[in-house]
């Protein structure tokens, strides 16, 4: 029905002009924060720098000889 | 899901080149033209410095302000990879499967990890639900679903219970105790009630709270006590697929992703949509916020993950290549946010630098496609749970 299809339209149009109004920045910046982020925690992160075997529960250690 | 969908591709003569050729819609000049792929790049170089307007929204403002002036359906005009230039390129990861659990009898659809590092919980296909010590591979907790296809499952912060559901339309916790004669089904709780599939949920940052995503179209959160429904959130135009909670204490926003090839942002108190992104040419499959929560990730049936930076309000990454054709089904972020894990229909795992925009590794081993993907909490190693019935941790 017509008046269904322009009242939701009419919600469509509002919930888009509140989309469109929020505060953006630019993408350069918002790169290089994320880029800082990563920066900031890489030495943190077991799965990018990798940790000592004996560190990580999920790898098998090497076996120890008893002298 | 069950069944495989594929994407209907137009097949003719390309507007440029005249090339017989796969054909994407591309506008120029407010005119919607028939291009080949070849062509479609060829077109699309824009001078480096080029920011478009701060309100052009592509899909948006096809329909406050009628078809953008210039630029192409997809195409990404400005990058993080163009910014993170001077960043040190990775080197080699080599990545193996550590521990390999078997037990379930069919396809294994979702995985959660527990906060303690160790325990995860799958489900799959044969209505059954399995907690592993993924240390040991010795299952601790198993229950049966009354449906098949549980296509959703989560840990609860504290550990003592777990979420499921599927196609029951419901999803219901059940608490895990040490008894020796255990009955889970006995203490089983239904919380949400939805009128399609249960496609994702997840606790909040409580054992009290749900966030339930569903066929219906509608993300829900309930009050897992009362089973009473706190907010909905309505706007996806088609099944919702996924859901990921914003990181933060006090975060109160989380994103979904659907059939729509829409991800939206709401903000849990008030059920409104915050955001929504729409630059996905298929479902999205998973979504997943970068460790920050400034950002998220997605990973969609049009074999693209995408990163989507939520203060620019716009996409900023894909990750793509020609030679992967298949779905991304599951996407999760190491813990610095570096690299950027991706289960696909292929059967393989890509892991993306999320900040060059290439591949630096892809794990075969599975032998069906991979359906579920998480980092583990203190980000040693990450599961995959697959369609060949097994679900391998690396490391």
């Amino acid at each position: 029905s017509t008046t269904n299809n322009i009242a939701q339209a009419r919600k469509l149009v509002e919930q888009l002009r509140i989309e469109a109004g929020i505060e953006r920045i630019k993408v350069s910046k918002a790169s290089s924060e994320l880029m800082n982020y990563c920066e900031q925690h890489a030495r943190n992160d077991p799965l990018l720098v990798g940790v000592p075997a004996s560190e990580n529960p999920f790898k098998d250690k090497k076996p120890c000889t008893i002298l | 899901m069950c069944d495989q969908t594929f994407l209907a591709i137009v097949f003719g003569p390309c507007d440029k080149c005249s090339k017989e050729k796969p054909l994407r819609p591309v506008y120029i000049k407010s005119e919607q033209l028939s291009y080949c792929s070849l062509c479609v790049e060829m077109t699309s170089t824009l001078p480096s410095h080029y920011h478009p307007p701060s309100k052009f929204k592509k899909n948006k403002l096809t329909l406050l302000y009628g078809a953008p002036q210039v630029g192409l359906s997809n195409h990404q005009l400005f990058a993080v990879h163009q910014v993170a230039e001077r960043v040190e390129a990775l080197g080699q990861f080599v990545m193996k499967t550590r521990r390999t659990l078997k037990g379930h009898g069919n396809k294994v659809l979702c995985m959660d990890w527990c906060k303690d590092k160790r325990r995860i919980v799958s489900s799959s296909q044969d209505g059954k639900v399995i907690v592993w010590d993924s240390f040991t591979t010795n299952k601790e907790h198993a229950v049966t679903m009354p449906c098949t296809w549980v296509m959703a499952c989560a840990y609860a912060p504290s550990g003592c219970a777990i979420a499921c559901g599927g196609l029951d339309n419901k999803c219901s916790v059940y608490p895990l105790t040490f008894e020796k004669n255990e009955n889970m089904a006995a203490k089983k709780k239904s919380v949400a009630m939805h009128t399609n599939y249960l496609s994702a949920c997840s606790f909040t940052n409580s054992d009290m709270q749900i966030l339930t995503a569903s066929g219906d179209g509608t993300c829900a959160l309930w009050d897992v006590e009362s089973g009473q429904l706190l907010q909905s959130f309505h706007g996806h135009g088609a099944d919702v697929l996924c859901l990921d909670l914003a990181p933060s204490e006090t975060g109160n926003t989380f994103v979904s992703g659907g059939c729509d090839k829409k991800a939206m942002v709401w903000d849990m108190r008030s059920g409104q949509c915050i955001q929504s992104f729409e630059t996905h040419d298929s479902d999205i499959n998973s979504v997943r916020y970068y460790p920050s929560g400034d950002a998220f990730a997605s990973g969609s049936d049009d074999a693209t993950c995408r990163l989507y930076d939520l203060r620019a309000d716009r996409e900023v990454a894909i990750y793509s290549k020609e030679s992967i054709i298949f779905g991304a089904s599951s996407v999760d972020f190491s813990l610095s946010g570096r690299l950027l894990f991706a289960g696909y229909n292929d059967y393989t795992i890509n892991v993306w630098d999320v900040l060059k925009g290439s591949r630096v590794s892809i794990l075969f081993g599975h032998e069906n496609r991979v359906s579920t993907l998480r980092v583990s909490p203190d980000g040693t190693a990450f599961c995959s749970g697959s369609w060949d019935h097994t679900l391998r941790v690396s490391a």
